[in-house]
């Protein structure tokens, strides 16, 4: 049983493409070599920089032959059938057998193929996996045609067994397969041959090249942590960046350096990026007093002088860096103790979308949302406007145009900077927040409310302009922000009406254009008349509070109406504006009911994450009240509970069974069942007892669900199985007795009825 | 002039240059003088632009002074200037030993890899305005980036065939850092036991003041909007010429107007450092430089120098 050991040594590999590219290497190779018909013990695949290897233990040494029987056209058969058989067998007729079956003479192909031994097996797959490798970004160079990441300089490609090593010979583009490698670019420069993969391994690393990066990852984090511990500090734990040093070293080593004192002034997170991001440099903090005081960087060789040249050129660059950094933090703390008010006017130049208006538009539609929502979430109006406003000033600011990641972070320094309360500051960090589906989520009552409004703005945005998601495009994210109106909603258990939430930022949107426009004729004409705010905020009020008659616009005189209920001129005018926005908002209602089911969608994915099924999702749904998620996820995990026993099962075919019976004779007999069943025409026992569960259960689930308490409902309902299941057991529904018929029927829908306060039942599947 | 001294250090900027010329004359490439124009950055020249088009072998090296309007600082930033001075090396087809050649210029600079961390880190790049890109890295010697080294892979929209290896290296910046200077300005341009010993800050402070001050304050916007209309008029006209002189000799002019796409471009960043083109508008411009840049290419295409060597 060889062992195969290929090495694919080129210029420098980038370290984000490497992980996926060994996974690649080792499953097109052993995907290739098993299609074939060899088998193998096991494999592995590394990366550095340079190379990509892969080591496959316990290979067969050749494919077993293989012996393949194919029954062709009788012998009398028309000349044509024949050729066609010869053609896609690829032999002639005399290698063909005519065998006696019962119909007559057939002919029979026999094909053998012999086994292939491995060398040439491997030789076709590397070659294959070489020409189709699957890289993100892959490139030409010199005057050849092959594609690789960059430029691939040789293949080492050989078996080896206890008789020795042999290269297996293949060519691609002009690159021959070989024995040899190179070591560390400029410790170890020189070729050398390999035997196997361990003699690979261990004379890399002599010539300096630890191959395994998980082996580099381990010695970068163990050195680190000593580098600073002795120097009284702990190392910033950042997985990402370790997995790309790894992938940008051979020869790992972790050199320490201090941060000048002038620049312990910058905040943390300001340092950590910076150094990070341009630097690829850990961070190094004091545990007493949480700041940054210290980087480590890992250089890719043993320098002469101990790293000593290498540690001084990073320490000029950083300093560099860090004096832009501190150059950027002085000017906007100087801006944020002014008021920020140049940031507020620069968001007015700040497009966010041209259908959208401005970033300065979008801040007081937040605001304006965020006051409103306040109240239901438990925080005050003012404070959440304030942070609303406050929240993408940062995004003026010098720091955030370098560091776009330090958006909403900086935000909260200026916020403190300017004289705001903590609450506020807060909330300009954390209303961005969830972003991702595993960010924590806000719980400060002003962050919750900047938070909602920020995303429910958005939604309702580019919904009025139709600009939704659609398969996988989302170019704005609207997914990720459904997903985080509904984590902020349930993590909080906050009980909102989001239908009368989004129709009030719809009007907040709607209302722009035709207040500003009238404010300005009226003052135009020397009338006086309430401020554009101001109506804005009376409007949202009304549709918030359900204040308004969504029918009087139906009609087409609805204005005449208007003014004819209208005494006051001035009154009359913003009574029409009001109702004008509302057609306006009715008009694109069909999107905000839209997206209260795209809300739907997203909550399904997030709750099939936590084990309930679609179907009683889709059930629960179907209950009023659908826009509140926490009372929609309360109900669907009773019911899910309820549904995962036996009773809630049997309980499930029961009413569904009444459901069916009672439709087909609804349907028949053209009226609805639903009142006067009455237990004097009860014919059986079974019947009686139904009656006698259905009064007690029915003021049970009623006063339940009333009170929210889904779990108590759900045990009410389910004592109905045993009846149910009897009453269908001992009963014929459809008798000829019409009145003992017509009694049972209108039981039937007590049942229907029941199940109705509870969910959709006939959703539920199975 | 003395011919550099490899065995010791540089010891100014000019000493820097003259080590890169040398090294490269040395593998083989032609040294060129910079081009004539105002350019953003070493591959804007015909050398590295048209040159890297169709199928003839190119090797050439050359310093060319790059201008960004929007870097300047009035001479007072340590590392950021509006008139710096690039090195370009283009080589077609690229070597298999271009890396080599490359680490042996550093060494040629008094940069030893051995005492060194020099890297090669994945960035690729890309010119909207040229309609070209490649793959590559940026080369880090001790956490900084000193050179951009690509593959092009296309430009102004056709494939590269063969491929051309191009290595950028910023100089002030290099030189400073092999000098162990702190600010620009006091770098030493000649030799500094020289009679007449002279800083960069001797030679060009004045010129950045100036400079800064009329990319950003002064420049008449409303001249330069023009400018660039003309620009990309006479360029469109030079392209749908005629193939033809009145003598009735053929002769393509895909380098005339190849300079009006240099000039419209170095106008747009003109106009940008004076704050005139709004987000909206910027991308519009770059896209009608780009389309300039892709009709010069094609007239290119069909000259004798894109042809395979007689």
């Amino acid at each position: 049983m060889p062992d195969l050991l290929i090495e694919l040594f080129s210029e420098e590999i980038p370290a984000r493409m490497q992980p996926k590219a060994r996974a690649d290497l080792k499953k097109l190779v052993t995907d290739g070599l098993v299609e074939a018909g060899l088998t193998y013990a096991g494999a592995g695949a590394f990366s550095t920089p340079r190379r990509l290897a892969l080591s496959v233990e316990g290979l067969d040494a050749a494919s077993k032959p293989v012996r393949e029987e194919r029954k062709g056209p009788r012998a009398d058969a028309p000349e044509k059938a024949l050729e066609g058989f010869l053609r896609s067998t690829g032999l002639t007729k005399d290698q063909l057998e005519l065998r006696d079956e019962k119909k007559g003479q057939v002919y029979f192909a026999v094909i053998e193929r012999p086994g292939r031994p491995a060398a040439e097996i491997v030789a076709e797959v590397l070659e294959k996996t070489i020409r189709d490798f699957p890289w993100p970004k892959s490139m030409r160079w010199g005057s050849g045609t092959l594609r690789w990441v960059r430029p691939l300089h040789s293949i080492l490609c050989i078996l080896s067994d206890e008789a020795g090593a042999e290269v297996v010979p293949l060519e691609v583009d002009g690159i021959v397969s070989g024995d040899t490698t190179r070591g560390h670019r400029f410790m170890a420069p020189d070729a050398f041959s390999v035997t196997n993969f361990e003699d690979y391994a261990a004379k890399l690393r002599r010539a300096k090249v630890m191959l395994d990066t998980g082996e580099r990852e381990a010695a970068i984090e163990q050195e680190a942590a000593n580098l600073a511990f002795a120097r009284g500090l702990e190392i910033v734990e950042d997985t990402g960046l370790l997995a790309e040093v790894a992938g940008l070293v051979e020869w790992p080593v972790p050199l320490m350096g201090a941060i000048e004192a002038r620049f312990l002034t910058l905040p943390p997170e300001v340092l950590q990026t910076s150094m990070k991001e341009h630097q690829k440099f850990f961070s190094a903090r004091n545990p007493k007093t949480g700041r940054i005081e210290g980087f480590v960087t890992v250089a890719n060789i043993e320098a002469t002088d101990d790293g000593e040249t290498i540690l001084a050129g990073n320490q000029r660059v950083l300093a560099a860096r860090l004096s832009d950094g501190l150059f950027f933090w002085e000017n906007d703390l100087r801006e944020a103790k002014a008021g920020m008010t140049d940031w507020a006017e620069g968001l007015k130049s700040v497009t966010f979308h041209n259908k959208l208006g401005s970033q300065a538009d979008r801040v007081a539609r937040i605001a304006a949302l965020a006051r409103e929502i306040a109240p239901m979430v438990g925080a005050d109006p003012d404070q959440a406007a304030r942070a609303a406003e406050l929240a993408k000033l940062d995004l003026r600011s010098s720091m955030v145009g370098e560091f776009p990641e330090l958006q909403g972070v900086m935000g909260r320094y200026y916020a403190l900077e300017a004289g705001e309360p903590e609450a506020v500051a807060d909330a300009a960090r954390d209303h961005y927040s969830p972003l991702g589906p595993s960010d924590d989520v806000p719980t400060a009552p002003v962050s919750v409310a900047v938070a909602l409004a920020d995303k429910i703005d958005t939604l309702t945005g580019f919904w009025a302009i139709d600009e939704k998601p659609t398969g996988s495009k989302d170019p704005f994210a609207l997914r990720r922000a459904a997903l985080g109106v509904i984590r902020l909603v349930l993590q909080n258990n906050l009980k909102l009406e989001l239908q009368r939430i989004t129709s009030a930022s719809l009007v907040i949107k709607a209302s722009a254009d035709s207040f500003k426009d009238t404010v300005a004729y009226q003052e135009a004409l020397g009338q006086r008349s309430s401020t554009y705010a101001k109506r804005v905020e009376k409007a949202v009020r009304r549709i918030l509070t359900g204040d308004f008659d969504p029918n009087i616009t139906q009609t087409n005189d609805w204005e005449k109406t208007i003014a004819s209920q209208q005494e006051d001129p001035s009154t009359r005018v913003d009574e029409m504006l009001f109702y004008m926005v509302v057609q306006r908002h009715l008009e694109i209602n069909g999107s905000a009911i839209d997206l209260l089911s795209f809300l739907h969608d997203r909550l399904k994915v997030y709750l099939r994450d936590q084990g309930i099924r679609h179907d009683i999702i889709d059930a629960v749904l179907a209950q009023p009240g659908n826009d509140d998620l926490v009372l929609v996820v309360n109900r669907a995990k009773a019911l899910n509970d309820m549904l995962a026993t036996e009773d809630g099962q049997n309980l499930t075919q029961g009413l569904k069974r009444a459901g069916n019976i009672l439709g087909q004779a609804e349907e028949k007999d053209g009226v609805e069942y639903s009142f006067g069943a009455d237990p004097k025409f009860a014919e059986t026992d079974a019947e009686r007892a139904l009656f006698a569960a259905l009064d007690s259960a029915e003021p049970a689930i009623k006063a339940a669900t009333a009170s929210e308490d889904f779990p108590a409902a759900m045990s009410a309902i389910a004592g109905l199985r045993a009846p149910i299941d009897a009453f269908f057991e001992a009963v014929q529904v459809n008798t000829d007795n019409q009145i003992v018929r017509r009694n049972r029927l209108n039981l039937l829908s007590r049942i229907r009825e029941a199940g109705r306060q509870i969910a959709d039942f006939t959703k539920v599947e199975g | 002039m003395t011919s550099p001294r490899n065995d010791a250090k540089p010891r100014c900027f000019q000493d820097v240059i003259l080590r890169l010329q040398d090294h490269w004359a040395k593998s083989g490439c032609a040294i060129l003088q910079p081009y004539d124009m105002e350019v953003g950055a070493g591959t804007f020249h015909p050398a590295t632009t048209l040159r890297s088009l169709g199928p003839r072998p190119w090797a050439a090296a050359y310093v060319q002074p790059s201008r960004r309007p929007t870097d300047g600082r009035y001479g007072e930033n340590p590392n950021r200037l509006q008139h710096y001075y690039q090195y370009q090396v283009i080589i077609k087809p690229s070597p298999p030993n271009l890396q080599d050649l490359y680490l042996d210029s550093l060494r040629a600079i008094g940069l030893d890899p051995l005492a060194h961390d020099v890297r090669f880190v994945e960035d690729d790049w890309e010119s909207p305005t040229l309609g070209a890109w490649g793959l590559g890295w940026e080369v880090w010697c001790d956490g900084m980036e000193v050179s951009q080294f690509t593959y092009f892979q296309q430009v102004a929209g056709y494939d590269c065939h063969p491929v051309s290896g191009e290595l950028t290296y910023g100089l002030e910046r290099l030189a400073m850092y092999v000098l162990g200077v702190e600010h620009v300005m006091d770098m030493p341009f000649n030799d500094p036991d020289s009679p007449i010993p002279l800083t960069y800050g001797d030679i060009f402070r004045q010129a950045e003041q100036e400079y800064s001050r009329w990319n950003f304050d002064t420049a008449d916007t409303a001249m330069l909007f023009q400018h660039f209309a003309d620009a990309e008029a006479e360029c469109e006209r030079i392209v749908s010429a005629a193939p033809e002189d009145a003598a009735g000799r053929a002769i393509l002019m895909a380098q005339p107007a190849y300079d009006q796409a240099i000039k419209a471009s170095h106008l747009f960043n003109l106009l940008d450092a004076r704050g005139v083109i709004s987000v909206t508008e910027r991308a519009d411009y770059i896209r009608r430089v780009r389309a300039l840049t892709k009709k010069c290419a094609d007239l290119f295409m069909q000259t004798p120098l894109a042809e395979i060597a007689p």
